[in-house]
């Protein structure tokens, strides 16, 4: 079937080339030592071409890999030191620092906003830290009302200086087994509920997240039933630990961490944390809430850090708590049973975890 | 046609294997994996295996569908580098995740579904790769061989189910693979079937 004697056969071919050839060869041929050997150049030709074929394809094997492992998106925006606040330049907060504070390490600032749940933005960690710099948090407007005597409407700058801001260094705990230490600026969320004077009929209180497709991509999929919803027993709420976030490390919160308000619950997962804040309502039934109405046998109302009640899927028992190597033990409470163990007495807490 | 030779095949794929093990120690060197480098890195290496043990049981239906006979060559490659990044997965997570603690590791495999999956599919690789060698087809004799390397797909529906019971609650890429995984199924299902209607050997669905 073949036309020409392979050439990579090696010598009995080219035995053949260099001694039958010439002799068939009527025409005068030139003496046989000067004529390279047809092995010698269709050889090369096709080394070269075997080597681009084979660089080709191992770019294409390993490109493709990369992509599939999505290996491309663990490298960094190459401003992660910067925080993508709107008002970066005017974003330093004064505060004093405040109760409840940890010793611990914290969590340096890079992975503080490069690391975020916040599915406004994307389902990967990196999403957030990329995908948020659309997100206009200048006007802002925040609603506090409800099963109140004085609601009030809010623009986010006013809310700012509404009360002292204070620092709180807490613990992070999130419902996936990892942990950080992040220094808020901000206020207790008390302060504010009290000025809007709740009703004898207020129990509970509930949060919403900005609603705006075009400025929130994540919104544009139906991973979560937008928007975003949390909610906290008026007990809960008034405790001198939660917090309403608008800052963290002395700066103005970056988009990625929940611009321009946030909620923070230590001792809670921190799902129940809601982020870029517009209402805040005083109600008298239980709000729903979003993960809880996502997989209701994984994420309770109260989602309260307990080592002891395991997330049906993964063990809640240690944590990594964010550049350690090895993993630590998880507290009740995340550490904070002391502040907060009397809100829950008489209460069977693997019912309602 | 005689078939081309491809030298250059097996040699590309295997350095274009081994693209992806040299970006994580690469980015894990320069500190690039992100917040959480073990947990970065177990993603990674778990993917990796999950594509290279889709793609050694893609090797028989692209023979078929496109009349590619080198695809076929390249299954063993395939299979072996999905055990090698299943046994790096697995070795990450644990050494450096659960720290070689074997109890928790224990109540890990027993208590949750999606690492029982993963640790069953990786535990089938085993014996698959260990018997990859055409001296091991011999001792088996083809058929039986053929038997045991059928549990490719069970370790394959296994993987994806380790994938899928993992996510929060974006579904999304883990049905992607759980539908390429179909796909293939439903190819060789296909073509069975279509070679023994060819050989006469379904019967009565000659006239049809």
């Amino acid at each position: 079937m073949r036309q020409r004697p392979a050439p990579e056969r090696g010598l009995k071919s080219r035995r053949r080339l260099l001694f039958i050839e010439p002799m068939a060869n009527t025409v005068k041929a030139p003496p046989t030592s000067e004529i390279t050997p047809e092995s010698a150049y269709t050889d090369r030709r096709r080394f070269i071409k075997d080597a681009a074929l084979f660089a080709a394809t191992a770019a294409g094997v390993g490109g493709s890999l990369l992509w599939a492992t999505h290996t491309w998106r663990s490298r960094p925006p190459a401003d992660a030191a910067t925080p993508r606040s709107p008002a970066a330049a005017d974003g330093e907060l004064t505060f004093s620092p405040g109760h409840f504070s940890t010793t611990e390490a914290r969590t340096p600032f890079a992975d503080v906003t490069t690391y975020n749940n916040f599915y406004e933005f994307g389902t990967t960690k990196r999403d957030p830290s990329r995908e948020s710099e659309g997100l206009r948090t200048r006007p802002w407007t925040v609603a506090v009302g409800g099963e109140a005597h004085k609601p009030r409407q809010l623009d986010a700058d006013d809310l700012r200086k509404l009360y002292p801001l204070e620092e709180r260094i807490y613990r992070m705990r999130c419902v996936e087994a990892w942990s950080m230490v992040i220094p808020w600026i901000g206020y207790p969320l008390a302060k504010l509920l009290r000025s809007v004077e709740p009703t004898s009929n207020a129990r509970y209180v509930a949060f919403t997240t900005l609603l705006d497709p075009k400025e929130m991509p994540g919104q544009r999929s139906h991973v979560l039933d937008w928007p975003y919803v949390e909610g906290l027993r008026l007990d809960e709420a008034m405790h001198p630990l939660t917090l309403l976030a608008v800052g963290l490390y002395g700066r103005m919160l970056p988009n990625q961490n929940g611009a321009p308000i946030r909620l923070v619950v230590p001792w809670k997962y921190g799902f129940k944390g809601i982020k870029s804040i517009v209402k805040i309502e005083l109600t008298r039934e239980q709000p729903r809430t979003t993960w809880n109405e996502a997989a209701a046998d994984e994420y309770g109302f109260y989602a309260n850090v307990n080592p002891e009640v395991d997330h049906p899927r993964w063990s809640q028992a240690t944590e990594r708590r964010i550049g350690e190597l090895g993993r630590r033990p998880t507290l009740p409470f995340n550490g904070y049973a002391e502040q907060v163990a009397s809100l829950y007495t008489g209460m069977d807490l693997r019912r309602f975890f | 046609m005689a078939p081309r030779r491809r030298r250059w095949l097996k040699p590309a794929v295997f350095a274009g294997a081994l693209v992806p093990l040299a970006a994580i120690l690469w980015n894990a060197a320069r500190g690039n994996l992100g917040a959480n480098p073990i947990a970065e890195a177990l993603n990674e290496l778990g993917l990796t295996a999950l594509v290279f043990l889709l793609a050694s049981l893609a090797a028989t239906p692209v023979r078929e569908i496109f009349d590619w006979p080198w695809a076929v060559g390249l299954r063993r490659m395939f299979g072996l580098f999905a055990f090698f990044y299943a046994l790096l997965h697995a070795a990450t997570y644990a050494l450096l995740d659960q720290g070689g603690k074997l109890s928790r590791i224990f109540a890990d495999v027993t208590k949750r579904p999606f690492i029982f999956a993963g640790f069953a599919a990786f535990l089938i690789l085993i014996p698959l790769a260990a018997t990859s060698t055409a001296a091991a087809v011999r001792r088996l004799g083809f058929a039986r061989w053929k038997r045991l390397h059928r549990l490719a797909y069970l370790a394959g529906a296994l993987a994806v189910l380790h994938f899928l019971l993992r996510v929060k609650k974006d579904v999304t890429e883990p049905a992607i693979y759980i539908a390429i995984l179909a796909a293939f199924l439903l190819a060789r299902v296909v073509l069975l079937w279509r070679k023994r209607i060819a050989s006469g050997r379904v019967r009565g669905l000659e006239q049809s």
